[in-house]
């Protein structure tokens, strides 16, 4: 089990593996998410309070909760490169960031385009889901713009860790100081999550778009992965060797 | 060599010639810490100008806007927390000393607060008077202030030592650290709002001394390791 | 008797290999010099040695233990003569050195004493600023003998000293020697001393 474990971690072989796997999590990822937009657009019920606005819900929800899995996966990946020096961890951790930054801005979009109908304006404060969604889009620009500022980059790799690693803390901290500052403020919040009150025609299509979009950002993160390991370990020999092998091998 | 029987010495030793030495450092260099006080006094007079003097906007806008104020000078007086440290070469000195490196942050860090957030609180009942804040609002502020200033010195010495060294580090440490001092932001100002509406805010103060409590013990560690890594 | 030892060092420093499978050791009364042109990796050695930087392989030892398993000890056992004079400009030297005493509790309590020996006792209340680059290496070797610690590691500690700066040292490192201690001295010029000592090349 450690041998497979050791194997995973060294970057030629992830580089060899890496893009099976991506087409195994991308394919089911594409019907579930290709389901998940057509039921929620066309067979999904009204919504009594918001009408149809409310489908934005579908891409809303799932680029939220991905922004959020992001970042863990960002600051857990930092923490074992760290800790257990494995290159390979320190490259997930780099290519995580921009792919959680970008669904941090599609859930921020998205949330405004729902909340634009029912607030009656395109950003609203006191939301503190959006507030929360806010910041945590600022601590990814802070993480990224510390990985480029620093040239090398194992250096780079451990302070941007080490900047995860606080960050994770923070980021619960700031949601629920956040929550209480919008309860003082008695904030308009419209995304109430219906939770399992919701009616089945409107949740599966989100439950199917949630793991959807998992499967697709699983997908996306290990191509990610595959071109950052190529390019960090690019003066080695396999790589060279891969380079020059005669067409028709790997 | 007479090093034969000798204890090791104390763990706080670090911490307290560290924290002497800045200390003497600040003594000799008034200025740094009467700037950011300056900035402070500055920022808040810059809100009633900008947006208006009547008696209720300051009223209301007060723990807001001293808070956003303390905060903003804070994190200038932050970015030297490191450097002249790490030009001089005494910042390599103590990752060599067999001194604890998180206490020697600490003790920096402690020299730091005293020298810019123990200022801050005591030159904001000034401020705040002006403000039209009455007396035991003040105090509520001053409270939060000193809470809140602490959590931000520790906060503040994380990405002092993420940024130490770097190209246009400034500009990189107050992004780092506004998104990590939001909360204290939120919930000091906040809490100084209900103090003046008369509503109950305990709960505020009990939440800035947890957190102070919290960053004083966890810091410190994330601070060292910050510091080795930008020292490679 | 000390020993200091290292075995098959090597350091990149990102893709590129300063040093490969550096082995050498040092023992009480001996000097231990690492030879090289600039940018040949002898302060990163060095900084290696200390732990400032990951090695990619080998061990450093320190009395038999390796170093990674006692960092304390091994922290108190040394002092480091770096290429920064390491001290406050806007402190006086007295300041300075107090401030070092205090770091290091158990040292050697004779400031006075440190002064005299290295003949800058005048300068003693001038802020360190307005002192010439030798006079503040001169403060800099006081760190060393208030340290009172066996190994001494000084990284081109000539730097910016006349000659009589440079016969000064190798007195001090001299003395040092006498007494058992050990020094690990990185230079590009050539050093005459009347002790062991072993050289190792970087290229």
């Amino acid at each position: 089990m450690w041998k497979w474990f050791h194997q995973l971690a060294s970057p030629p072989h992830f580089y060899r593996i890496a893009p099976i796997f991506s087409m195994l999590l991308l394919l089911p990822g594409l019907a579930l998410i290709a389901y998940g937009v057509y039921a929620g657009l066309f067979l999904a019920p009204m919504d009594y309070q918001q009408g149809d606005a409310f489908r934005i819900i579908y891409i809303h929800v799932p680029s939220a909760y991905l922004s959020m899995m992001s970042y863990m996966i960002m600051a857990v990946a930092g923490g074992i490169g760290l800790i257990w020096r494995m290159k390979l961890a320190h490259a997930v951790a780099a290519s995580a960031a921009p792919l959680g930054a970008w669904f941090t801005f599609l859930a921020l979009a998205t949330g405004s385009i729902w909340g634009r109908p029912m607030w009656g304006t395109w950003w609203e404060w006191a939301d503190p889901r959006m507030m929360s969604e806010l910041i945590l889009l600022f601590f990814y620009f802070g993480y990224m713009a510390l990985r480029g500022a620093i040239d090398d980059t194992a250096k780079a790799d451990k302070a941007s860790a080490v900047l995860a690693l606080v960050g994770v803390v923070n980021v619960i901290i700031v949601h629920y100081s956040v929550e209480w500052w919008s309860s003082l403020h008695q904030g308009q919040t419209i995304m109430a999550k219906d939770g399992p009150a919701m009616d089945p025609g409107m949740l599966y299509p989100l439950l199917a778009n949630i793991f959807g979009f998992t499967l697709l950002f699983g997908s996306l993160l290990l191509r990610r992965t595959r071109t950052e390991v190529l390019f960090r370990e690019r003066r080695t020999r396999w790589v060279k060797e891969m380079i020059l092998a005669p067409e028709g091998q790997s | 060599m007479t090093d034969h029987g000798r204890q090791m010495p104390g763990m706080l030793v670090g911490l307290i010639a560290v924290a002497r030495r800045d200390l003497l450092l600040a003594w000799k260099r008034p200025g740094d810490v009467l700037n950011p006080l300056f900035f402070f006094a500055m920022v808040c007079t810059l809100f009633p100008l900008a947006v208006g003097p009547s008696a209720e906007q300051l009223t209301f806008s007060g723990p807001g806007v001293l808070w956003v104020a303390a905060l903003l000078a804070m994190l200038i007086s932050l970015n030297s927390l490191f450097i002249s440290d790490f030009d001089d070469g005494s910042l390599e000195q103590l990752l060599v000393s067999p001194q604890p490196l998180p206490l020697v942050g600490l003790g920096k860090t402690a020299a730091h607060w005293l020298t810019s957030g123990l200022p801050l609180v005591l030159v904001s009942p000034i401020v705040a008077i002006t403000y039209r804040m009455p007396g035991d609002v003040v105090i509520v502020l001053m409270l939060t202030l000193t809470l809140g200033t602490i959590s931000l010195s520790l906060l503040g010495s994380i990405g002092a030592a993420l940024t130490v060294g770097l190209h246009r580090g400034t500009a990189l440490l107050s992004l780092l650290i506004l998104p990590l001092s939001m909360p204290v932001l939120i919930i000091g100002a906040n809490t100084v709002s209900l103090a003046a509406g008369n509503e109950t805010y305990s709960a505020g103060i009990w939440a800035l001394s947890a957190y102070a409590v919290g960053t004083l013990s966890l810091a410190p560690y994330a601070t060292a390791a910050a510091l080795r890594i930008s020292n490679e | 008797m000390a020993q200091l030892s290292a075995k098959g060092l090597t350091l990149f420093r990102g893709d590129r290999c300063l040093f490969r499978n550096v082995s050498f050791a040092v023992t009480s009364g001996e000097l231990l010099i690492l030879e090289g042109s600039n940018g040949s990796g002898k302060t990163s050695l060095m900084k290696a040695l200390v732990g400032m930087l990951d090695l990619e392989s080998g061990v450093v030892s320190w009395n038999g233990k390796p170093v990674s398993e006692q960092r304390q000890v091994f922290h108190g056992a040394l002092v480091w003569t770096a290429h920064r004079v390491g001290l406050k400009a806007d402190l006086t030297p007295v300041e300075n050195l107090r401030y070092e005493a205090a770091l290091r509790p158990q040292g050697n309590d004779g400031l006075d004493k440190v002064f005299e020996r290295l003949e800058i006792s005048r300068l003693k209340p001038l802020p360190l600023r307005s002192l010439s680059a030798g006079q503040q290496r001169r403060v800099a070797l006081a760190r060393m003998l208030l340290a009172d610690v066996p190994l001494w590691l000084m990284d081109e500690p000539f730097t910016n000293l006349d000659r009589e700066g440079r016969a000064l040292v190798m007195e001090l490192v001299k003395e040092h020697l006498d007494k058992g201690g050990l020094c690990v001295m990185a230079a590009h010029q050539d050093v005459e001393i009347d002790a062991p000592v072993t050289k190792v090349v970087l290229q």
